[in-house]
């Protein structure tokens, strides 16, 4: 074959996709991840009710994710699988944070190196343990670089000066409504569009915890009064009760709405187990 | 093609493309395309099959309110107890139960694969399955175990859940080629299942309460017990008892042993030493 027609340097070309990939990501609005005393929160702003930028992949493991929504449904569904074929073929008890990590760091790190784009996301793998220095938070960039990070990562929007904010506000021990209240003024003060800080309200935020307490799947969505009241200054409520909604249907949403149980289940002989 | 954790060799690490391939939020199918070695009923390659364990009895039961399923605690291979603390009652999800009955190492790998499928589901598309919906999952892996079905290797499944559209406890009932029969009332499944069916038709009324059922359910056991060697009475010595679940709308709840013993003195005492 003849040579292409224009010569560029290796470097040029990684410097290209790295550059384009970074840019597109750094364009969406950020997520952040934190460690509370009860467990790993994350907080993004998402008006979207259905399209999720945070999702359990495994009993203690959950996914966060920014940049092209549909890129990175795409490792979410195949992270999802990891987890269940690794869970399935061997024990739930094998499945980690770390061997997911790796294979989304090995995927991103090919579809850099060999397509002609690279992926346009950056995530983050969490899992929690059983006490909070046993807690692991991975951020994983586009080009497949994998860092284990202390107790928190920012990701997407101007995410160094969420981090800045992060090193300076956060500390070991904090409730998950401290926790919260401070992702929420560090997203709020994320400048998209050249506005001021902006005060951003439970419905404009999607939130979701893994839960040590719980004890085999730790991951819930936090939403509807609850969630108010875990961001209300005022509000006694500094972490989100041992049970779930009470409900039937899906439980991987804590509301907190103070619907009384149904009272024939109350008076189940058998009830006290669920 | 093993499943380790760094996916195939070819890929050199990278997640293989059946994992990022779109489309399907069954976790079965993806075994199918990805690593069908894994399948329960696709590895027998002919030849006699031996001796093998066996499940026996499990009943269900539907209440005001939700079902109850119960299954005895024997596994038998022959003429010998294989096992006297067999479990053969599985939580599927949180609104449904599989008891199994038929060949109890087939059995109980087809359930662990039911499990992850409804969770792998509800994690994919962020909602419940239909109760019809898993009836019908289950059918389907059945009927992929036709071929083992065939050379002796049966698993007759019974699945009760709970109905949140319907508000109400259903029961289905399965044959080894997939046909999925949704049974009114309640239903029994596996040796001992001729005795126990007629407790229970006794037994149930339309105004049972959740305690009510459970009654029956160990009253319907211990029936089978009594005329069927293979099923497995309570042991009160062992202090081995059923393994009795209710579903209702509060999910999934297994009765502690403690309140099957009360149960199990009732049914006992009731009967004397009469029959």
């Amino acid at each position: 074959m003849s040579m292409p027609p224009y010569y560029a340097s290796p470097e040029q070309i990684m410097k290209d996709r790295a550059d384009y990939a970074r840019r597109n990501i750094a364009r969406g609005r950020p997520v952040i991840v934190l460690g509370y005393d009860g467990g790993i929160a994350f907080v993004a702003e998402n008006p979207s009710r259905s399209l999720h930028k945070i999702s359990e992949i495994y009993d203690r493991i959950a996914f966060a994710a920014v940049g092209k929504y549909n890129e990175f449904e795409n490792l979410r569904v195949a992270g999802v699988r990891y987890a269940d074929l690794r869970g399935y073929s061997y024990d739930r008890g094998d499945v980690t944070a770390r061997g997911l990590a790796n294979a989304y760091a090995q995927t991103l790190g090919a579809v850099f190196t060999t397509e002609p784009k690279p992926l346009e996301v950056e995530i983050a793998v969490a899992e929690v343990g059983t006490a909070p220095d046993r807690d692991q938070i991975f951020r994983l960039t586009y080009d497949g670089s994998v860092g284990d990070e202390g107790p928190f990562v920012a990701m997407g929007g101007q995410a160094e000066q969420i981090t800045t904010g992060l090193q300076e506000s956060w500390r070991e021990g904090m409730t998950l409504s401290e926790a919260l209240t401070l992702a929420v003024s560090l997203l709020g003060r994320d400048a998209g569009n050249g506005a001021g800080p902006r005060t951003l309200g439970a419905g404009q935020l999607e939130v979701a915890i893994l839960d040590r307490q719980r004890p085999r799947r730790a991951f819930r969505r936090l939403a509807g009064p609850l969630l108010e009241r875990l961001l209300a200054p005022e509000d006694p409520t500094t972490d989100v009760p041992p049970v779930d909604d009470a409900r039937p249907g899906l439980h991987d949403t804590l509301t907190g709405d103070e619907t009384p149980a149904p009272g024939e289940s109350q008076a189940d002989p058998d009830a006290g187990s669920a | 093609m093993t499943p380790t954790a760094s996916g195939s060799e070819t890929t050199g690490g990278r997640l293989p493309t059946a994992f990022t391939t779109p489309g399907s939020s069954s976790f079965t199918d993806f075994l199918v395309r990805y690593s069908p070695d894994l399948l329960p009923g696709r590895r027998h390659e002919g030849g006699t099959i031996p001796e093998l364990p066996h499940a026996t009895t499990i009943v269900a039961l539907t209440f005001a309110g939700g079902v109850v399923m119960a299954g005895d605690r024997r596994a038998t291979m022959g003429h010998l107890i294989a096992h006297r603390e067999m479990e053969k009652v599985f939580p599927a999800d949180e609104y449904s139960c599989v008891g199994i009955a038929g060949t109890a190492g087939v059995a109980v790998e087809l359930v662990r694969l039911f499990q992850v499928e409804l969770e792998h589901y509800e994690k994919i598309e962020g909602a419940l399955l239909s109760l019809d919906g898993k009836a019908n999952r289950l059918a389907t892996m059945i009927r992929g175990n036709l071929g083992m079905a065939l050379q002796g290797l049966a698993v007759v499944p019974l699945f009760a859940g709970y109905d949140i559209d319907r508000a109400a406890g259903r029961i289905f009932s399965y044959d080894v080629t997939g046909g999925r029969y949704e049974e009114r009332s309640h239903h029994s499944v596996g040796s001992g299942s001729l005795f126990a069916k007629g407790t229970l038709k006794r037994g149930w009324r339309e105004d049972l309460d959740a305690a009510g059922a459970v009654r029956v359910a160990v009253d319907s056991l211990v029936d089978a017990a009594e005329e069927d060697s293979a099923t497995g009475g309570p042991d009160e010595r062992r202090r081995i008892y059923p393994v009795v679940a209710s579903v209702t709308e509060s999910g999934y709840a297994r009765i502690p042993d403690a309140d099957l013993a009360a149960v199990v003195d009732d049914v006992m005492a009731e009967r004397g030493t009469s029959s």
